[in-house]
């Protein structure tokens, strides 16, 4: 191998010469350890995945409804996603101690600070001309709501989603500083023994993790709207033409 | 003077916006580009002040070629007024005036007290000046794009369609002042529409192109009223109903606009320019 | 419950005022660390965000784009825990290098997508304005799209430096100072008031942060963008 700068060794190869994986560690420690955290890791991610959609739809829809709703849980929400998971956690293990509960309550609530905007900003997304033809073909709320307001925010919702899943993931681990935390037990391991594989490899799985659901999460949105892609290539062959020669205002308004 | 010599603009796709332009604008008058959306009337406009710049050829301002002025410099110079005015938005209304001569390190008041006599010049109440633009209406806001591209009081305007983003009442407003203002400054301006109305009120010549980026006919309003060059340019001109269906083929699909023409058709039982823009 | 009411105590105690320990000596140093790493993040994302923004057209804006906007996703799934253990089990424990480097690598990517985000949803019109008018390329970032973006921008900078104070917790982890050092020396001597008193001081800490923000917004932002892009 070609010399590289001391850093770059430092980083492939700890200060006593410890190798930045050991396969061997992997294997022995495959089946229990790691396929048990994995386990924990996506248990502790997704139920707060769920939770928070099965909160954050009604409360959404219900502050779309009534703007009046929307600020104060605007407000709520985003202090809530301003405090620190640790300092969440920490203070949880008052309420329900060294239990899952004390790490996806605070988790559901991320989620809820991410999806509940979210929601509201689809709904919002939904243009008011598609709305009053809606409306003028007879529509009742509910079902405008079903089968025209939410399909059309749904690429938001997802966006949202999306965000949700992948910060959840990788905050899990943090989780391990009170005991909880799925692959996250992996690094206070390898703090505690000075030895970088089980780092790693917690690292590289938390990733592996977080972008695999983050690509489900995309193909699911994509089934779900066929024609949102058909408007990007649209939107696409629209912009390629625009610098040649100003299209009139009323035409860009329209589009938009 | 503003001379086009053997311009053209061609994109790196192929496109023709302007093809082999030979122009003259005369100083101290107001020249009118009309035509189509696509003719190139915009960027005719546009490679005055190098916002583009020609493929071929020469702009020339009083002889010389733009080319050779750093394009900064050169911008300066000329004042630039376009569609829904462009003000800027965390400016107040004073400020947004005094943009050019600020750039061009006048001193802080000075700039701000030309800023304010603008304002008057322009009709605007000078207790808007501290205003942001978001507080004015649409016709306010396309005066003080006005005021802004005279403060630094260049001897050129380039103007790109400053007037089609208000209603009509408002837009005959804007125009009946703009040719008051006009005769008080004397300035070069070039005016780009798609309005042959417009055109042919404000202009004392008359530029129009048509698709493919090449001149028609340039001449004054009367004769171009009397003696249009060619079946594109009387076309162009239509009767009152022409220009209307005109606009309607550049804002609906063509689709729609031939689906339109024909019930339009239909109803008035015998509408001979019907068809005839469907086939257009 | 009663666990809180002994956190409040805990911060009654008047040993918890002073000397190496003290709150007022762990929040200079959870301050500095979070200084540091935000001033960091700043030089570095700031003009990359401006300036991948204002270049719209041609290869380098496609390939900038999809740089941006993929740093963003990247960044959220990089566990910090992780990134941080490794970077000090890799150098050595007590340093400050190893801990800004991934509090660095976390902030830099929302400040960079909101200021490219930022400066890209300027219309079009306002920079042909600007350039109309002879601003040159820095002028009409500086005094068109950074005014303008302004609301973004700040938005980006106050979620990288929440971020980072969160995050700067886990340094005690490492061995380091800061506000961390309760909430870890507390958890190994199972004194769950010191624990949570750590707890509760970076929590107020992250929303000092949320208002100094709103208050920044309030003081930078022109009341002209307000107004003009009213609800954003």
């Amino acid at each position: 191998m070609t010399p590289v700068s001391p850093a770059l060794a430092a980083l492939a190869i700890g200060d006593d010469g410890e190798p930045l994986i050991r396969w061997d560690w992997i294997r022995r420690n495959l089946s229990d350890d790691i396929l048990s955290a994995l386990k924990e890791h996506l248990i502790l991610s997704f139920t707060p995945i769920l939770l928070g959609l099965v909160i954050a739809l009604p409360l959404g829809i219900a502050c779309a409804r009534w703007r009046r709703l929307y600020g104060p849980v605007l407000a709520v929400t985003s202090v809530l996603y301003a405090l620190p998971s640790i300092a969440l956690f920490v203070v949880l293990v008052a309420f329900s101690g060294l239990t899952y509960t004390t790490v996806v309550v605070p988790l559901t609530l991320y989620t809820l600070s991410v999806l509940v905007p979210s929601v509201v900003d689809g709904l919002g997304s939904v243009p008011a001309h598609v709305r009053q033809s809606a409306v003028a073909m007879g529509f009742g709320e509910l079902r405008r709501l079903v089968q025209v307001d939410l399909p059309i925010a749904l690429p938001v919702v997802m966006a949202g989603l999306r965000v949700a899943t992948v910060s959840n993931i990788s905050l899990v681990s943090v989780g391990a500083l009170i005991g909880i935390g799925g692959l996250g037990e992996l690094f206070t391991d390898g703090l505690r023994r000075d030895f970088p594989t089980p780092l790693v490899v917690g690292i590289v799985l938390i990733i592996t993790l977080a972008l695999l659901s983050d690509l489900i999460l995309l193909l699911i949105q994509r089934l779900l709207t066929p024609w949102e892609r058909a408007r990007a290539t649209r939107r696409k062959n629209r912009g390629q033409s625009r610098d040649r020669d100003r299209v009139p205002a009323a035409r860009e308004g329209e589009t938009a | 003077m503003i001379t086009f010599d053997g311009v053209t603009k061609r994109y790196p796709d192929g496109t023709v916006a302007v093809d082999g332009l030979d122009l003259e604008i005369q100083a101290g008058r107001i020249t009118v580009l009309v035509g189509p959306s696509g003719c190139g009337k915009t960027t005719t406009l546009r490679m005055i002040n190098r916002m583009v710049d020609a493929t071929d050829g020469t702009v020339a301002v009083d002889g010389k070629d733009v080319r050779d002025v750093d394009p900064p410099a050169l911008r300066r110079g000329i004042g630039y007024v376009i569609q829904q005015a462009g003000l800027f938005p965390h400016r107040t209304i004073v400020d947004n005036i005094a943009t050019v001569p600020y750039l061009l390190g006048w001193d802080k008041k000075k700039a701000r007290a030309e800023a304010h006599a603008l304002m008057a010049r322009v009709g605007l109440d000078p207790g808007l000046a501290k205003r942001f633009p978001a507080q004015l209406s649409g016709g306010q806001q396309q005066r003080v794009g006005v005021a802004r591209a005279l403060a630094a009081d260049p001897p050129i305007m380039l103007m790109d369609e400053p007037f089609s983003a208000v209603d009509p009442i408002v837009r005959a407003g804007l125009q009946d002042e703009f040719l008051r203002l006009q005769d008080e400054v004397e300035k070069t301006i070039v005016f780009v529409t798609h309005d042959i109305d417009e055109a042919v009120k404000l202009g004392h010549r008359i530029a129009v192109f048509q698709v493919g980026g090449r001149l028609a006919q340039y001449t004054t309003p009367d004769e171009l009223l009397s003696a249009p060059a060619d079946d594109f340019v009387s076309d162009f001109l239509g009767g009152d109903r022409g220009i209307r269906r005109l606009r309607f083929s550049q804002e609906l699909d063509a689709e729609q606009a031939a689906e339109t023409s024909r019930s339009r058709g239909d109803a008035l039982g015998q509408d001979a320019a019907g068809p005839a823009v469907a086939d257009r | 419950m009663n666990a809180i009411f002994d956190a409040l105590k805990w911060f009654g105690e008047s040993a918890q005022w002073s000397g190496p320990d003290g709150i007022p000596h762990r929040f200079v140093e959870h301050c500095w660390y979070s200084l540091l790493a935000f001033a960091v993040t700043v030089l570095i994302a700031l003009p990359l965000g401006l300036l991948f923004g204002h270049v719209r057209r041609g290869r380098l804006a496609s390939v900038t784009g999809f740089a941006v906007t993929s740093s963003a996703n990247a960044a959220r799934a990089l566990p910090t825990l992780g990134l941080l253990i490794l970077a000090v089990v890799l150098t050595s424990a007590g340093d400050l290098v190893p801990i800004l480097i991934p509090l660095v690598v976390l902030a830099v990517p929302p400040v960079l997508v909101n200021a490219y985000a930022g400066v890209q949803q300027v219309e079009p019109g306002l920079r042909d304005a600007a350039e109309g008018m002879g601003m040159t390329g820095a002028q009409v970032i500086l005094r068109l799209e950074m005014p303008v973006a302004l609301p973004l921008i700040l938005l980006g900078l106050r979620t990288a430096a929440i971020q980072i104070v969160s995050t700067a917790t886990l340094a005690a982890y490492v061995g380091l100072g800061g506000f961390g050092r309760y909430i870890v020396d507390g958890y190994a001597r199972q004194e769950y008031d010191q624990m949570a008193g750590g707890a509760i001081l970076v929590a107020l800490m992250a929303v000092l942060i949320q208002a100094l923000f709103t208050v920044l917004r309030r003081w930078a932002v022109s009341p002209g963008v307000r107004l003009q892009y009213a609800g954003a």
